[in-house]
């Protein structure tokens, strides 16, 4: 009995290996790829290895493209959505939760209806409203329409609702307002949930492709994904320099993520369980 | 405070006090509120309206009936469109789900490790989709690919993968189920763990073999999740565009053949500047998301346990 558990458990091990092998190979293959020289990058059969650490990829991407400029560009996007996005949720949450008066059900179940509309509907109007504000190619262009989130209100409000009453009548009671309530006793509740929406947002404004790409052509104000849909264009088969731009692409998130993991993980988890 | 006390008082003349709070109120949703009506309420209306319309490039609408509508049905490339968007998303989500399932249920055991594991199985659905589509470009490259080589140690003479509009499509699939296998397996996982231990004490009594319990226990209990999990998936797979422009792009001659609806959606509104031909693409593409939804809301009544 016991010799079988330890065969079984050693067998979902290597189960589980051969399946962190495909998941991690492509990130492997990238770093390796953009460290090589673009004559090793064509070789045949390939070397798995690079044969020395050569930096020049990295330096090239940055030379070509305005690369630091777009990194900028993006850090900038992703931490403006992000502060105004959870603050506008935040409040907006507590106010659905928390507070009666009159039409809130109407004017809640409204905006609820976005979240059941697929996003291209939404395209065309927005580029022209953009458009129409002379916001094309410029950072608040990128980040406007997403300072504003029906799924992120709904997510907190979710948090909001499952604590409990009293918290708020001893202090209303005492004569606080409902301003100094929202800020000094219900944000700190609702922690979890805020830095859940935090993640989420920011995982989203980073990645974002489609919306960028449409709204800014011009590469000193683009964000990092369609900057690397450039940098495909225009060097269709030099690999490494493409690996090059997309290992610092993507090194942030990772980076944020092995810090929060724990709160990346059980956010997912509970999208699933409150949703 | 609570909800009775202001029924009451609103059939009265609301006091100071709660008109004040009222206020507060609208104070709190007003940003969020303005925001989604200016940029996705009167979007959505207008989008409709464009739908009747023929927008040219200077945005100036004329109204045109259900031409557009008219023009989608004889759009030569709409039923590979559908073709494309439903074999993308008929293959990823189940194949998808049934790979999450899987780990999830080896993660679901007593074995040490599984943090580690669970965190290195998330990895891909905290990267750059466009990021992504790139290496895995590479890797399925006709000439330097990896995968080709792989496949000559086995004697197999690889191919062009994603230049051939037969395979092209395949290769998105693989990628787009790689890039979700981590993110659902951590929603089912957490479903599984929050079923009580009892069941399965009683099941360990009867002598029920790992297999057994697993459909017979797990499965029924999880369904609710399940059924989060392939509705949100398949939405997603409907959607289908970043991966697809990455790793096949509009110079690569296979592109026209994975053409989905949102690729056909994108290249009217704003590679060829057909708005209102697109608008009606769009609304096209909503109503069957809906029907879609409602099929997956009346069929759940069949499989999804919610007790």
């Amino acid at each position: 009995m016991r010799k079988a558990h330890k065969r079984n458990h050693l067998l979902i091990h290597i189960l589980l290996i051969a399946g962190i092998a495909i998941t991690v190979f492509p990130f492997l293959w990238m770093v390796f790829t953009s460290f090589k020289t673009l004559p090793e990058s064509m070789q045949i059969p390939p070397t798995i290895l690079p044969e020395s650490i050569n930096w020049e990829n990295y330096k090239y991407v940055l030379n070509v493209l305005p690369f630091g400029r777009v990194y900028l560009n993006t850090i900038v996007v992703t931490v403006i959505t992000v502060l105004i996005q959870v603050l506008f949720c935040t409040m907006a949450a507590y106010g659905f939760a928390r507070i009666d008066f009159p039409f809130k059900n109407a004017i809640f179940i409204v905006l609820l209806s976005i979240l059941m509309v697929p996003g291209q509907i939404f395209l065309l109007p927005q580029y022209l409203i953009i458009q129409n504000m002379g916001l094309l190619n410029t950072l608040p262009g990128l980040f406007l329409p997403n300072l504003f989130s029906a799924f992120g209100t709904f997510l907190l409000r979710q948090f909001f609702m499952s604590l409990p009453k009293e918290l708020e009548e001893a202090a209303l009671l005492d004569g606080c307002n409902r301003f100094q309530i929202f800020g000094r006793i219900m944000l700190p509740l609702v922690q979890s949930g805020i830095v859940a929406l935090v993640i989420f947002t920011a995982k989203f404004a980073w990645n974002d492709f489609m919306w960028p790409l449409i709204v800014n052509t011009d590469p000193a104000k683009m964000t990092l994904a369609p900057a690397l849909s450039l940098l495909k264009g225009q060097y269709a088969t030099n690999f490494p320099v493409q690996m090059a731009g997309a290992v610092m692409s993507v090194i942030p998130m990772i980076v944020l993520f092995f810090i929060f993991q724990k709160q990346f993980i059980e956010g997912v988890a509970q999208s699933g369980i409150k949703g | 405070m609570s909800s009775k006390n202001t029924l009451q008082s609103t059939r009265k003349k609301p006091s100071r006090r709660q008109k004040q709070d009222w206020f507060a109120g609208y104070i709190f949703i007003a940003p969020v509120a303005i925001g989604l009506f200016i940029f996705y309420i009167i979007p959505f209306i207008q989008n409709f309206w464009f739908s009747f319309n023929d927008v040219n490039k200077f945005n100036v609408a004329t109204f045109v009936g259900m031409q557009n509508y008219q023009d989608l049905l004889k759009e030569p490339d709409l039923i590979l469109a559908l073709k494309n968007t439903f074999l993308y998303a008929l293959i990823t989500v189940p194949i998808g789900l049934a790979l999450s399932l899987f780990v999830a249920a080896l993660l679901n055991t007593k074995i040490k490790g599984t943090y580690f594991y669970r965190t290195i199985y998330f990895l891909p659905s905290v990267t750059m989709a466009a990021a992504v589509a790139l290496v895995w470009k590479l890797i399925f490259h006709g000439e330097f690919g990896i995968l080709n080589e792989v496949l000559k140690l086995f004697g197999i003479q690889g191919e062009s993968w994603l230049t051939n509009p037969h395979t092209a499509l395949f290769c998105a699939m693989i990628v787009a189920i790689w890039g979700s296998v981590g993110y659902n397996m951590v929603i089912l996982l957490a479903g599984m763990q929050g079923i009580s231990k009892s069941y399965y004490e009683a099941a360990e009594l009867d002598g029920a073999s790992p297999a057994r319990t697993f459909f017979k226990i797990t499965l029924p209990l999880l369904s609710p999740t399940i059924f989060f999990v392939s509705i949100t998936g398949l939405i997603g797979a409907f959607q289908v565009f970043d991966s697809l422009y990455m790793m096949i792009g509009p110079e690569n001659p296979a592109f026209n053949a994975v053409k989905t609806m949102n690729v056909l959606f994108y290249q009217n509104a704003f590679m060829y500047g057909y708005k209102g031909y697109a608008a009606a693409i769009s609304i096209f593409m909503f109503v069957i998301i809906m029907v879609i939804t409602v099929i997956q809301l009346i069929a759940q009544k069949k499989w999804v346990n919610y007790d």
